[in-house]
């Protein structure tokens, strides 16, 4: 457990350090969603019912543009196979990571959620779910992109990759999210959507640790 | 050889490695004892750094088995991770952390033995504790990373070309140091060039156990 919580710790600091991560992938997020009221003009009442898909695609952009970093640097410097050879199964390492991940962009992009419902006109009853269904589904993108970083590993300009291969692994979450969102808005029941968003997590939880490794495996060989 | 008669210590049982279809080494065999070094010698790709991921586990072997306190390390890896303390190419330190905290990070992760600042200054660099990692010198940097192994007593120690930057006073210090590892009933395997005082160790060549292509 010591090591676990290490292996997080380390990361978030390793990021701060950095600086300018985290904040990188907000910036991203805040940027991505001021374009659409451009785009599609800047009608209260449209935007209004486009915004929880806004925010839930430009999550889902958001966090995959800092999956590149996730293994990586850890790769060039030789901390990777340092890593796989500890006492710390690959698969807990993996997990550490993905939480880290997770606190630097699933969990702040659901904090700053509400804020940009607000600049696009969300109605009123539809933040409750909209954060609900973020806080529970963000997670699954970090496991499921964990997958993919790790996968590309190997191969020269794997960030363009990492978005082919994992966006289509967050469709099942976009749909879930926004229809918690939908759902309360015409009067219907949360809570199934949110279990859904929640057995999709206790998927991802699995798939992410044990795929992310033998991953890492492959790439290390 | 049965698992019954192994020596305790490492043991390598008839490996072989093959790397990108050509095969780098067949049939090697050795044992080392707690308290024994090897030294590992032999050309520039002859599969030195091969056969020390093989050992670590990093990189399986088409065929063979290697064995730590008579068991195998790719049946039961939890003994052999705990005992075993690697020094690869690349020194896995985060220039924005300090260099304690780098060295801390790995001490929680391994069960260690041994405080930050005692293998900070056995490798002899124990006033740059406080210093981000990024001011080091590339052999100041090589140094950390061998305060790593420091962390450990006993165990094994597996090092790829440990002596790589390192000046003449290291050099010393790190035979120093391999000594009081092999005093305390460790190990190690050492894959190097440069002439490094390992009194009573074996010496391997692996050249000789090339295949003909």
């Amino acid at each position: 457990m010591n090591a676990f919580l290490a292996t997080i710790a380390r990361d978030l600091r390793l990021a701060t350090r950095r600086g300018g991560e985290a904040a990188l992938t907000l910036g991203f997020f805040v940027v991505a969603i001021t374009l659409f009221p451009f785009g599609v003009g800047p009608g209260p009442e449209l935007l209004g019912r486009i915004a929880a898909g806004i925010i839930w695609v430009t999550a889902l952009l958001a966090a995959t543009v800092s999956f590149d970093r996730l293994f990586r640097a850890d790769m060039e410097d030789g901390t990777l196979e340092l890593l796989a050879l500890q006492p710390l199964p690959l698969e807990l390492v993996v997990l550490a990571k993905a939480i880290a991940h997770w606190l630097m962009t699933g969990l702040a992009v659901t904090l700053l959620a509400p804020l940009m419902g607000l600049m696009l006109n969300l109605p009123g009853d539809a933040y409750l779910p909209l954060i609900a269904g973020l806080l529970i589904g963000t997670p699954s993108l970090s496991l499921l992109g964990g997958v993919g970083a790790a996968l590309v590993l190997g191969a020269r300009r794997g960030g363009a990759l990492i978005g082919l291969l994992v966006l289509p692994l967050f469709l099942p979450a976009l749909i879930f999210g926004v229809s918690a969102v939908e759902a309360v808005l015409i009067g219907m029941p949360l809570a199934p959507h949110l279990l859904i968003l929640a057995a999709l997590l206790a998927v991802a939880l699995p798939v992410g640790a044990f795929g992310g490794a033998a991953a890492l495996r492959l790439a290390l060989e | 050889m049965t698992a019954e008669t192994q020596p305790a210590g490492l043991v390598a049982d008839h490996l072989t490695c093959e790397r990108g279809g050509r095969t780098l080494f067949a049939e090697l065999c050795f044992a080392v004892a707690p308290g024994g070094a090897l030294l590992l010698t032999g050309p520039n790709g002859s599969g030195k750094t091969s056969l020390m991921r093989v050992l670590s586990g990093l990189l399986p072997p088409r065929a063979g088995r290697v064995l730590w306190q008579g068991k195998d390390t790719a049946e039961e890896p939890a003994p052999w991770r705990r005992a075993l303390a690697w020094l690869g190419h690349d020194n896995a330190i985060k220039p924005q952390l300090s260099v304690s905290e780098n060295l801390a990070f790995w001490a929680r992760l391994t069960p260690a033995a041994r405080g930050v600042d005692e293998a900070l200054e056995e490798v002899g660099i124990g006033h740059l504790a406080d210093l981000p990692a990024a001011m080091l010198s590339a052999g100041q940097r090589r140094r950390l990373a061998l305060a790593r192994l420091g962390l450990t007593r006993g165990g094994c120690w597996l090092m790829d070309e440990p002596t790589v930057t390192l000046d003449t006073a290291s050099l010393a210090r790190l035979s120093a140091m391999i000594a009081r590892h092999r005093a305390d009933g460790g190990l190690a395997v050492i894959a190097s060039h440069d002439a490094l005082d390992l009194p009573g160790a074996q010496s391997l060549d692996l050249s000789g156990f090339a295949v003909a292509p």
